[in-house]
């Protein structure tokens, strides 16, 4: 019936919602981590942000940021943690693929596939 | 100033941004690049990169809550989203092109029309308008809880709301904001959705849209993990503090209060970028 929720679409909903608090709870506890860190370390350097001077070459790609945060370096782990963050939405609309899919709404399949491409394209194509 | 006394300078106005765009309605992100900027005198670059990320978190987890409730239609934000993904990677890209000092002058523009718009008084009579042919094709009608029993509505002119939701996704990728008014806007006013099904859909965009243009701005340097950390946490914090003890207060005044911040920050904004500034 047209326009009426079916019990997969409340389910799905409940799932989506999860997965959105859940991703942003872990990455704000990641960021809280990186921060520690580098509070610890850099705490007591003096801070300049007037100038733009663009972030390094290792936490503007995702493997850069992965090996930093390997490291255990306060900024790779708290870049980690936004990164981690930035994935959060773009899962739900990963997730929301295989919703439509077992809804067989193959119109919305489409326009989900659509938006997870302009999703990883600048994720990725960019980078 | 120490790195140490500057994050948590920042983290306690970021908080305090967070609950007050939280208590308002009006989202904490558009008064974080003006706070960054001028006060702070922190790149305009850097401001844009730090909100845009708080604005992914902010979103998300307010769009948790209204999701379960069942107030946001996620076909209408999915096909939305088509347009506002576009447009944020275009706002991304010329942000990358355009001058600072443009950047602020479109920035105080846009938080005039958003200090504008929340003084408008919304209408909350009921609409029954009736089925349109695209809405009814694309499965866009839909339903929400209302006190009564469940409501049912219908979604009319289609291409102007795509048209509009492209243009706030062009906003939000250029300014680093979540454009939340514009998309009530295009929702509400343009395609005749129910308020409360167009603020929460609304939420649930934000952070798709945010993702959209939060790549590019990763992999061109804009996203400063030192200053991001701080605004973050603290936007986070207070949108969270702000959504509980919501209820509890009368927000008249606050409005009003917020609006005026708004301006003052739009005048200045315009101030420096017309003379150079920023």
């Amino acid at each position: 019936m047209q326009g009426e929720r079916s019990w997969t679409d409340q389910r799905i909903e409940n799932v989506l919602g999860n997965l959105l608090r859940g991703g942003v709870l872990l990455s704000a506890l990641v960021v809280l981590i990186g921060a520690t860190i580098y509070l610890i370390r850099h705490g007591h350097s003096p801070v300049d942000y007037r100038a733009f001077h663009g972030e390094p070459e290792d936490l503007r790609t995702i493997r850069g940021i992965a090996r930093d945060a390997f490291q255990l370096r306060g900024q790779g782990i708290i870049q980690l943690g936004l990164l981690l963050l930035i994935a959060t939405p773009v899962a739900r609309v990963a997730f929301s693929i295989f919703g439509f899919a077992e809804e067989r709404d193959g119109m919305y399949v489409v326009f989900t596939l659509i938006v997870f491409s302009v999703l990883l394209y600048s994720l990725l194509g960019t980078g | 100033m120490t790195i140490l006394e500057f994050s948590l300078l920042v983290w306690g106005s970021s908080l305090i941004a967070g609950l007050v765009g939280a208590l308002t309605g009006l989202g904490g992100g558009v008064v974080l690049v003006p706070l960054l900027s001028l006060f702070f005198k922190v790149d305009i670059r850097y401001a844009i990169g730090a909100s845009l990320v708080s604005v992914i978190a902010t979103s998300s987890g307010a769009a948790a809550a209204y999701v379960k409730e069942g107030f946001s239609n996620i076909r209408i934000g999915m096909f939305l989203e088509i347009a506002t993904t576009l447009g944020a990677l275009l706002g991304a890209h010329l942000t990358t092109r355009v001058s600072t000092h443009a950047i602020a002058i479109v920035f105080g523009t846009v938080l005039l029309f958003s200090a504008y718009f929340s003084r408008k008084p919304r209408t909350h009579a009921e609409r029954n308008v009736p089925p349109d042919r695209l809405g009814t094709r694309l499965h866009l009608n839909g339903w929400f809880p209302d006190v009564d029993g469940p409501r049912s509505y219908n979604v009319q002119n289609v291409p102007t709301g795509w048209g509009l939701m492209f243009g706030a996704g062009a906003l939000s990728g250029l300014l680093g904001i979540g454009s939340g008014a514009m998309k009530v806007l295009a929702m509400d006013q343009a395609m005749k959705i129910p308020f409360k099904v167009s603020t929460t859909t609304s939420n649930f965009m934000i952070g798709v849209t945010a993702a959209a243009s939060a790549g590019v701005y990763l992999s061109r340097g804009y996203i400063d993990p030192a200053l991001a950390m701080p605004v973050m946490l603290g936007v986070l914090a207070g949108s969270m503090l702000g959504a509980r003890i919501l209820v509890k207060l009368h927000t008249k005044w606050l409005r009003l209060g917020f609006s005026l911040v708004i301006v003052i920050l739009a005048i200045e904004m315009l101030y420096n970028g017309f003379s150079g500034r920023i």
